[in-house]
């Protein structure tokens, strides 16, 4: 199924842009990532999958206001689109229908095993 | 400040400058500046100049790198997108010139696109015939009266001849000139037009035979139908091999159904006839195969692919003339040549002159070209007119887009741009109303035309000519807006008027002074027909019907006679070998005291008739008398006009004996000119013959005194009674003069259109200029008021440029129509002269026309409150 295709740091960056709402732009979504998520992001993956984010239609981006610190560069600020919309949706159900597929039993198993 | 103390690492930064997208440079590097400053405030610049470093590595990959040829956009779209949607913009800013504007020129395109398919349904004329380039009709010179004269007229016998004789011609088809017959299915009676046709003909002309026998002529006794034909005798039933009975005589088979003629083409029919029955229907006609004194048909032919036209006229030349070898006459004086004229030329070129082709109805279709392109330019003029007028409020943003970096050939696109945007919107309007007018225009040309909405050839040009207009009107707002000085054009807002005001002025003139052409011409032309239709003609074409001939009323005559007569439906009736508002047979052989051998060989104009010919016309005698029974001599006598009498050189003619093929003729009578010809012509010398059994027509004068339709009705039923098996067909003699006019009301109905239309888009234009003259000196006309000036002061100074304006028209216009018109009405013999006053009628309208249209504006400008329109600065 090549229906929405959705790399795991796409979602990851789509679903900050999320949860940033108006105020996603570069550094704001790299701050986010790394303090929701603990992990250190790079400025080169982070673009790279806007970039990619964007040829593929998820999200769409305006430039908006410059500040000192940026020496008048402006920010770019990013929004999910109604087709991001639906790849995320389609992206958690999967993995929705994936948890509900897995037998009650393996997961038993597993908190045994690990309380063993 | 602090940011240019802490720069990142030169060598780093340039490379990312380097090698990143031109589209994503701006944010990623202040993104990257961003993190900089702030590592710089927590962790120190030696760090941050590391993770800069490793930043801008990470960077370098797949999606942010730029592409290696470089950025730059393959194609202007973007940019045309921009101009569109400006332009777009722009229209709806401007409501009211944008509905003048498209208004304009979609009337003049759909004006143009109506013009351009009734030219081509002209020049298309025939050419559904397969063998259209090798069909050809004989055609002959003959000189009579000092004049050569060319006409389709060939003798009986001349198809045979071509047939036998000549290997040049794949086909040869003799036709007569067409009657109409009466075609009876048991009850089921009608009257219907058609043509006795060689049987060649079917396939020379490809005729599309819907069912029935390939070579349905053959048999003498057979008969072809149109499919209408054929619906209206017998219904939904098979008719082939049926048995139609034609004239209540003949017993004919129908052998094919063919589908009908387009309206446009030469050969018009709804019945063939096969030319072998034409012989047996009227057996004297056989005299004609060795008589070759009478060219009263037709013959068509088809040459062979490898024969040459050229050679073929040479070698056909003289086959008339070989038929008078013995008559030394013929030969000095007639001179009969044939020659072969092609089909690409019997509709639009079918004028001789002393034997040489002159054209002919072309001379309409390029007049009709060139007023169509003018009505068109005049629209076109207006969108130019608008736009640079409109081009002042625009001026701000065209010195803008120069000072941010657009050069000139930018701004000529995106002018270009807009006006062919606009140019399709007007195609489009113009689409419809010319969908929307067609059928008012058809009835206007007696044409069937239609929008050839599924040919792709009809879309290219339509497309291309959109374009094309689009452009050109585009062309001198797009040349002038774009040479504005961007420094002046910014300072100064307004643009000095002198600069662009002269060519506007210029396009007005020549706007108004087409319109006014058109408009003259117009007159002149109604003025001409009305000439013609006053003009007096000798007889009483009122309450004077004619009707056809046959064996039973020939039979029944006098019975006939009697009983109309004593109805009191009728007060005379006479015989005739023509129509009375027409002459259709021309004889020469006459002889008189003073005459030289070769007036032998001149034609004169003949009507064939038996009593009662004067009394039932309605003709004044000038002097003598009509035929009567009360002279058994007059079986010999004659009767002519004033003209004749000129031409013979009699003093008094009364009582002269005239010869005629041999035989003595007494004048009786002479007749007033009476116009039978051309009503622009000059009146022939006529001859009134007394002939027994010459007939083709009845004539009944209705009785006055009593009421048309009942009249009519009891005719009728006296004819039912002597002609049974014949429905009574009769035309009136006023309708039929009044058919002569038909070129002319045509031109005349047509060029009314036009200049109706050329004068309208004018006057849209005036419209749009007068209101944004006076939008430009709103604050003008409000100072003006508040210093006293009255609303008259202000609208005759509003309208005075204008008026002027279309004062030099006139001035440009009169000359020129008088030429044109001068020379038009140079090709009719009995013409209207120009009087002053048509001139100074033009001029007047005009300048009415003018005045109320650009006063609705003006008066509105003057009369608006100074309060207000000095507030709006």
């Amino acid at each position: 199924m090549k229906k929405y295709q959705l790399g795991e740091f796409e979602e990851i960056v789509i679903l900050t842009i999320g949860i940033l709402f108006k105020d996603a732009y570069g550094v704001a979504i790299k701050d986010e990532i790394e303090s929701r998520l603990s992990r250190n992001v790079s400025m080169g993956a982070l673009h790279t999958a806007l970039v990619r984010l964007e040829d593929k239609g998820y999200i769409k981006s305006s430039p908006g206001e410059s500040t000192e610190d940026r020496m008048g560069r402006p920010r770019r600020y990013y929004q999910i689109t109604a087709l991001g919309k639906k790849a995320m949706e389609y992206s958690k159900d999967t993995r929705n229908q994936l948890w509900s597929a897995i037998p009650k039993v393996a997961l038993e198993l597993k908190i045994v095993s690990r309380g063993v | 400040m602090k940011e240019n103390k802490h720069l990142p690492p030169k060598l780093a930064w340039k490379f990312f400058r380097w090698y990143c997208h031109p589209k994503l440079i701006d944010h990623i590097e202040g993104d990257l500046l961003e993190v900089y400053q702030r590592r710089i405030d927590t962790i120190g610049k030696r760090k941050a100049d590391w993770k800069f470093i490793g930043d801008v590595i990470f960077l370098f990959r797949k999606g942010i790198i730029k592409p290696s040829e470089g950025h730059r956009n393959l194609n202007a779209y973007g940019m045309y997108k921009s101009y569109l949607k400006i332009g777009w913009r722009t229209m709806l800013r401007n409501k009211g010139y944008s509905f003048i504007n498209i208004t304009g020129l979609a009337l003049g395109m759909a004006t143009a696109m109506l013009i351009g398919l009734w030219i081509y349904d002209e020049a298309s004329a025939n050419k559904h015939h397969k063998n259209f380039s090798s069909l050809y009709r004989v055609i002959m010179h003959r000189t009579s009266d000092g004049r050569r004269w060319t006409n389709w007229g060939v003798p009986y016998g001349l198809g045979e001849e071509l047939e036998s004789k000549f290997p040049d011609f794949k086909g040869v088809a003799m036709c007569d000139w067409g009657g109409r017959y009466t075609l009876a299915n048991g009850e089921n009676i009608i009257n219907r037009g058609g043509h006795y046709i060689g049987e060649e003909a079917i396939r020379m002309f490809s005729f599309l035979i819907l069912s029935g026998d390939k070579n349905p002529l053959h048999d003498p006794y057979s008969i072809v139908l149109t499919e209408e034909t054929a619906q209206a005798l017998f219904g939904h039933v098979n008719p082939i091999g049926k048995v139609v009975r034609m004239n209540n005589a003949y017993d004919l088979k129908v052998t094919a159904i063919v589908s009908k003629q387009p309206k446009n083409a030469t050969l018009q029919f709804d019945i063939l006839l096969p030319w072998a029955l034409q012989e047996r229907v009227n057996p004297g006609i056989v005299q004609y195969k060795t008589n070759w004194g009478n060219s009263s048909w037709q013959t068509f032919v088809q040459l062979h692919e490898q024969a040459n036209a050229e050679g073929v006229d040479k070698k056909i030349r003289n086959v008339v003339l070989n038929h008078f070898l013995n008559d030394a006459l013929v030969a000095t004086s007639i001179k009969p040549q044939l020659a072969i004229f092609p089909m690409a030329k019997w509709r639009l070129y079918s004028d001789f002159e002393n034997g040489i082709n002159t054209g002919g109805f072309i001379k309409y279709v390029r007049m009709f070209g060139i007023l169509g392109f003018v009505v068109l330019l005049i629209a076109a003029i207006n969108f130019m007119n608008l736009s640079t007028a409109r081009s002042q409020k625009r001026a701000k943003e065209i010195g803008v887009r120069k000072v941010i970096g657009s050069g000139r050939s930018e701004l000529i696109n995106q002018f270009m741009s807009e006006s062919v945007l606009t140019s399709l919107f007007a195609f489009l309007f113009a689409l419809i109303m010319a969908g929307l007018a067609l059928p008012f225009f058809n009835e206007l040309s007696g044409k069937e035309m239609s929008l050839q909405l599924t040919d792709p050839w009809f879309w290219g040009i339509m497309l291309t000519f959109t374009l094309f207009t689009g452009i050109v009107a585009g062309s001198y707002p797009a040349l002038y807006l774009s040479s504005f000085n961007a420094i002046g054009v910014i300072k100064n807002n307004l643009l000095k008027n002198s600069s662009g005001s002269l060519p506007r002025k210029i396009l007005v003139v020549v706007q108004f002074a087409c319109s006014l052409v058109l408009m003259i011409g117009t007159i002149v032309i109604y003025l001409q027909i009305q000439h013609g239709k006053n003009r007096p003609i000798g007889f009483e074409k009122s309450g004077l019907i004619s009707t056809g001939y046959s064996n039973d009323l020939k039979r029944n005559f006098d019975a006939l006679e009697n009983e109309l007569i004593a109805s009191r439906a009728a007060v005379s009736i006479c015989k005739s070998n023509a129509i009375p508002t027409e002459i259709w047979a021309v004889q020469s052989g006459w002889e008189w005291q003073g005459s030289v051998p070769t007036d032998k060989m001149t034609g004169f104009s003949t009507i064939a008739t038996e009593y009662d010919f004067v009394k039932t016309l309605g003709i004044k005698m000038v002097e003598g008398r009509d035929f009567s029974k009360d002279f058994s001599s007059d079986s010999s006598a004659l009767i002519m006009n004033q003209a004749a009498v000129k031409r013979l050189g009699f003093k008094s003619a009364i009582g002269q004996v005239v010869k005629w093929n041999g035989k003595p003729r007494t004048v009786v009578g002479v007749v007033p000119d009476m116009q039978m010809g051309s009503p622009f012509g000059t009146v022939d010398p006529l001859m009134i013959v007394f002939y027994k059994d010459w007939v083709n027509r009845l004539c009944v004068r209705v009785n006055p005194t009593s009421p048309i339709q009942e009249a009519l009705s009891s005719i009728k039923s006296i004819f039912n009674k002597y002609n049974p098996g014949v429905p009574f067909e009769y035309e009136f003699a006023d309708d039929q003069y009044a058919n002569k006019f038909n070129y002319e009301e045509l031109v005349g109905r047509l060029s009314l259109v036009l200049t109706g239309l050329a004068v309208l888009i004018s006057c849209l234009g005036l419209f749009g200029l007068s209101s944004f003259m006076a939008e430009q000196r709103t604050q003008e006309i409000g100072v003006r008021k508040v210093m006293g000036a009255s609303v008259f002061t202000l609208w005759k100074m509003l309208t005075t440029s204008f008026v002027s304006l279309v004062i030099i028209s006139i001035l440009i216009a009169i000359p020129i129509s008088y030429y044109v018109m001068f020379n038009w009405l140079q090709g009719y013999q009995y013409r209207v002269g120009m009087a002053w006053w048509i001139f100074v009628a033009a001029g007047f309208g005009a300048i009415t026309i003018t005045l109320i249209t650009v006063s609705y504006q003006s008066i509105k400008a003057a009369s608006v409150n100074p309060v207000t329109s000095l507030r709006s600065e």
